[in-house]
């Protein structure tokens, strides 16, 4: 998923009879699935909780045009340049929902990318990893894309209104983004002995990273029982990571790939597959900044905001002299 | 100073005769770009006919505290709906 690991600043999770009696009704109103609206009151840790994890969620969207965008001008054909270049604008308008989203609860754009810029505000993991062939554009949507659905679906029953409605937008067209990466594995796999190992060596490469997108086990975090309770989260982060290996096994098996991890069977009794764990301490350390490509991810974005600023400086101009001048003819 | 681009608010009205519908925001410099911007964020996939933008900070909105005194009024006021009144099956159709 696109924010993992999201702080909430409790402690401790509190029972209705501790809340003070603002809180407990606000509480209440969560619990009967009612939506909370921007400028309604709601707790200091609620709002910060919601602004770090919907403005990780922009981020992810916006930082994940990367690794794509490296594979537009190299796409095998014209269709294929058409639709992968469609696919990578959905997630700019993703990003910007999602913005949106987050600058109703009071923080403003330019901060949020100032977060981003400086390393203080995370994305996802998952956007950290190169795109070494054509079949990783493949991967991406089949897998990241896949596991991101698993996710999004129930956020669009989240109880922030804003929040909600972006995603509702969101996973309207994330099933075009699965089903595009699905579609160019297929044909990889159907193709020449060549074409078959790459679409093989992407998959080899990705799955992990993928089940590394879910985060690592959240059963005993408190972080994560409050943001249940405030339901802004609705499924654990192993429970996730089980559906996505369940749902995307059948499909590797189909394609003829074989999913690399040695422990993986299925288990009839659980009516799921048991699986090995990805590397944490690579988890880790990619988050921290330090894995294959975050210092490329997080330049590129950088010099895309500065190397436009004299852009975006001349339609500020542009729209004030615009305005001065109709300002002149009223006078 | 921020050189923040100022929000609007986009309504968009779908292919099928009905009224504008807010459908998100966006920052723009001026009415022509948000329009613009509008475009290209919320009607990718034919969404519309038709795009109206607003400066999000020309909104007037009602205070979520006024929510009682401007709406429950009207809960008290059940003989507006049609079902409040039983009409004989005898007369058909009404
Ligand atoms: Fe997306
Ligand atoms: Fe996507």
């Amino acid at each position: 998923m696109y924010a993992q690991l999201v702080k909430t600043d409790a402690a401790r999770l509190r029972t209705l009879d501790e809340m003070d009696p603002q809180e407990r009704a606000f509480q209440e109103r969560i619990d009967a699935g009612e939506k909370i609206e921007p400028k309604e009151w709601m707790p200091e840790g609620y709002r910060k909780t919601l602004v770090r994890q919907i403005s990780q969620h922009a981020h992810s969207e916006i930082v994940g045009q990367l690794p794509e965008g490296n594979w537009i001008t190299r796409a095998p054909t014209l269709e294929r340049k058409a639709i992968l270049l469609a696919k990578v604008q959905d997630e700019a308008g993703h990003g910007l929902y999602l913005y949106c989203a987050a600058e109703t609860l009071g923080i403003s754009r330019d901060e949020m990318y100032a977060q981003l810029h400086s390393g203080k505000a995370k994305y996802s993991s998952i956007f950290n990893y190169p795109t070494l062939s054509w079949a990783d554009i493949g991967a991406i949507g089949w897998l990241v894309d896949g596991a991101a659905i698993m996710n999004q679906v129930p956020l669009q029953r989240c109880s922030y209104g804003p929040y909600a409605r972006a995603m509702v937008r969101i996973c309207k067209e994330e099933s075009f983004h699965q089903r595009q990466g699905f579609h160019i594995m297929s044909v990889l796999a159907k193709g020449s002995d060549a074409q078959k190992a790459m679409a093989q060596d992407a998959l080899d490469r990705w799955w992990w990273p993928s089940l590394m997108m879910f985060g690592p086990s959240d059963d005993a975090s408190v972080h994560s029982a409050q943001s249940m309770a405030w339901n802004i989260k609705q499924d654990s982060n192993d429970a996730l990571r089980q559906k996505f290996v369940d749902q995307t096994v059948p499909q590797a098996r189909f394609l003829g790939l074989t999913v690399p991890d040695p422990d993986l069977a299925w288990n009839e009794e659980k009516g799921g597959f048991d699986f090995g764990q990805p590397d944490w301490d690579e988890f880790y350390a990619v988050i921290a900044g330090n894995g294959p490509c975050n210092r490329e991810r997080l330049q590129a974005r950088k010099d895309a905001w500065d190397e436009g600023a004299w852009f975006r400086e001349g339609l500020s101009a542009h729209a004030r002299k615009k305005a001065d001048r109709r300002m002149a003819q009223a006078a | 100073m921020s050189s923040e681009w100022p929000l609007w608010e986009v309504f968009i009205r779908g292919q099928h005769g009905l009224n504008h519908r807010h459908v998100g925001s966006l920052h723009a410099p001026d009415a022509e770009m948000a329009i613009h911007h509008a475009r290209d964020v919320y009607t990718r996939r034919n969404e519309g006919v038709s795009i109206w933008v607003v400066r999000s900070a020309d909104i007037v909105a009602s205070a979520p505290s006024k929510k009682g005194p401007l709406f429950d009024p009207a809960n008290s006021k059940v003989y507006r709906h049609p079902t409040f009144f039983d009409i004989p099956d005898e007369v058909g159709h009404m």
